[in-house]
């Protein structure tokens, strides 16, 4: 074999291999085992809101400028919504959800019912969203362009689908809990999603003013972390007794240097 | 000849072009703007709408067409060094010119069908440069200069050992470079020429050290070539096949120290960003001129230096024109 045969067949192997190394990673493994349900008389709540402190960073205008489509359908002066803080100081677009404490032993039915992603305007609404492991995302192209949708999970499988036409529609479904999985779009490189997989209901995303709330939790003592794409993670402890409602806030500010 | 000169400058040229289109995919990551290939959403990629190639589209598909040029001009390229060419080896050379940028072809679409693989975006790049030095080569070899020097050829073993060290030393630093580009490890230091405030970065990570790694690269490759620079200067400061390119990959090397800086500090700028791999491109195939012609005189169809016994008429021509 020659010296440049050697090479090609290095480059082939060493993309072969790579690819290899991408490879979807194996479903979970079916646990049999009756799950007991919660218990309505005894659930509680958790609920709270999120708010941010000091300087408000500036709102940053889009330049879409690169595609008139996305020019004439996003309307004059799109701007990011990647920091949403209301007048009173919510936070909105922060996911929560119950991080650890929750009895394995509970089972909960997985919704057949799909969490919508929309692509209007040249932005993915909403920004973030929470759907459970197993259940169907289903992605939408509503604009009159092309946009590709790429997830770049880090526990789950990636993937990237071109969605050329209006009104397209595509379905993807992630196996193992993930917070956060970041969505791209490569042709339009301002738009980005944010969604958190989780393998249990006990999740939300805070509203306009930073609201949330957690219903139907089992007592018992959990680890909640709140999350935002620009401001970080939070943890809490709450403990929850029977049929009660907890509250939690977050605080978020931005970070020394931020 | 001359044409067969003319078109292999024509298709180095577009591979230049094609390297900064590349670059310039990556710099404004739209690698993966267009999710199939060989075609374009679903079209053949020929005939994929202009009006279509919008915000990264127009970066990803326009280099895969500037690729496709490039593949058909290296097509070009074999069939003429088969008719023009007396010389076996250059054809052959076409042929590995060839097998390269299928290579590369099939390995850009591989990058893309598995979502950018680290080792296949890195194997890429690396070739794309192997490949630009091929096209340079062929247009250096099918040279009137190459083919019928003025002069003897400088005959120095000790420039050429420093010369390949050179070229070698700048390849290694383009991978680095190529690696750091394509694990996301452009800003990992994020201050210049300071490392997070100290010569030495506080903590190592693996993007801190290959970004490190580049930096210390960039200072080697610059005290070598300064000292293979002044060699030249020294000891065949009368050639100007070594003197005049000498200067260019001086000039090349300050431009390139300072796009790396500006790099950093324009937090990747894409044009900035794109600037700096063509440049490291340039500094490329600059060395390799240098180091090939410090080579000329061990190719079989040299000319003879005009210190030894003169040639017949009829064994000097044979000399100059040997085709194995």
């Amino acid at each position: 074999m020659t010296a440049p045969q050697r090479v090609a067949v290095f480059l082939l192997a060493a993309g072969l291999g790579a690819a290899a190394c991408s490879a979807p990673p194996p479903p979970a493994a079916t646990d049999t085992t009756p799950k007991k349900s919660v218990d309505p008389a005894t659930a509680g709540a958790i609920a709270g809101r999120a708010s941010f402190e000091g300087a408000r960073p500036p709102v940053e205008t889009l330049n879409m400028g690169v595609d008139q489509a996305c020019v004439q359908s996003s309307g004059p002066n799109p701007q990011s919504d990647a920091v949403l803080i209301s007048d009173a100081g919510g936070l909105q677009n922060v996911f929560v959800y119950i991080k650890s404490g929750l009895d394995p032993g509970y089972g909960f039915e997985t919704p057949t019912e799909p969490v919508v992603l929309d692509q209007k305007g040249c932005i993915y609404r909403p920004r973030v969203l929470g759907i459970r492991v197993g259940q169907p995302l289903q992605i939408v192209n509503d604009d009159p362009t092309m946009h590709n949708v790429h997830a770049l999970p880090t526990l789950n499988q990636e993937f990237n689908k071109g969605q050329p036409m209006q009104g397209m529609r595509e379905t993807q479904v992630f196996t193992v809990p993930e917070v956060p999985v970041r969505f791209m779009c490569n042709v339009h490189n301002w738009m980005a999603a944010y969604v958190g997989v989780v393998a249990h209901p006990f999740f939300a995303v805070t509203d306009a003013d930073g609201r949330f709330e957690l219903k139907g939790v089992p007592p018992g003592t959990y680890t909640l972390e709140a999350w935002h794409e620009k401001f970080g993670t939070q943890e809490m402890t709450v403990t929850i007794a029977p049929s009660q409602s907890q509250p939690a806030d977050f605080t978020f500010r931005l970070a020394a240097g931020g | 000849m001359a044409w067969l000169h003319r078109y292999a400058k024509l298709l180095a040229a577009a591979t230049l072009l094609l390297v900064t289109a590349g670059a310039m995919v990556t710099s404004t990551q739209s690698g993966l703007s267009v999710p199939d290939w060989p075609n374009t959403y679903g079209y053949n990629m020929f005939l994929f709408p202009l009006n279509k190639m919008v915000g990264g589209i127009f970066y990803e598909h326009g280099h895969r067409l500037i690729a496709s040029g490039v593949g058909l001009l290296t097509i070009g390229l074999v069939v003429f060094l088969w008719k023009v060419d007396p010389r076996r080896w250059m054809k052959r050379l076409g042929l590995v010119a060839l097998g390269a940028v299928i290579l590369q072809g099939t390995l850009g679409g591989i990058t893309v069908l598995f979502l950018l693989p680290d080792a296949v975006s890195i194997s890429h790049a690396g070739l794309a440069q192997l490949f630009f030095c091929l096209t340079v080569a062929i247009a250096l070899f099918t040279s009137r200069s190459w083919r019928t020097p003025a002069a003897a050829p400088v005959d120095d073993a000790r420039l050429r050992r420093r010369m390949v060290t050179l070229t070698a030393l700048v390849y290694v630093q383009i991978l680095l470079g190529a690696t750091m580009r394509h694990t996301g490890a452009g800003l990992a230091i994020p201050d210049f020429p300071w490392s997070y405030g100290r010569v030495l970065p506080p903590m190592w990570t693996w993007p801190i050290t290959i970004h490190f790694a580049h930096r210390m690269g960039a200072l080697v490759v610059t005290i070598v070539a300064l000292a293979n620079v002044a060699d030249i200067w020294r000891r065949h400061g009368g050639r100007p096949e070594f003197t005049r390119p000498a200067w260019l990959l001086i000039t090349l090397i300050a431009t390139q120290v300072s796009l790396g800086a500006l790099v950093v500090l324009s937090g990747k700028q894409p044009i900035i960003n794109t600037l700096h791999v063509a440049t490291g491109a340039s500094v490329l195939v600059t060395s390799l001129v240098i180091t090939l012609r410090a080579f000329r005189a061990r190719f079989a169809d040299a000319p003879v230096p005009a210190a030894r016994p003169a040639l017949s008429g009829a064994d000097a021509a044979a000399s100059a024109w040997r085709t194995t």
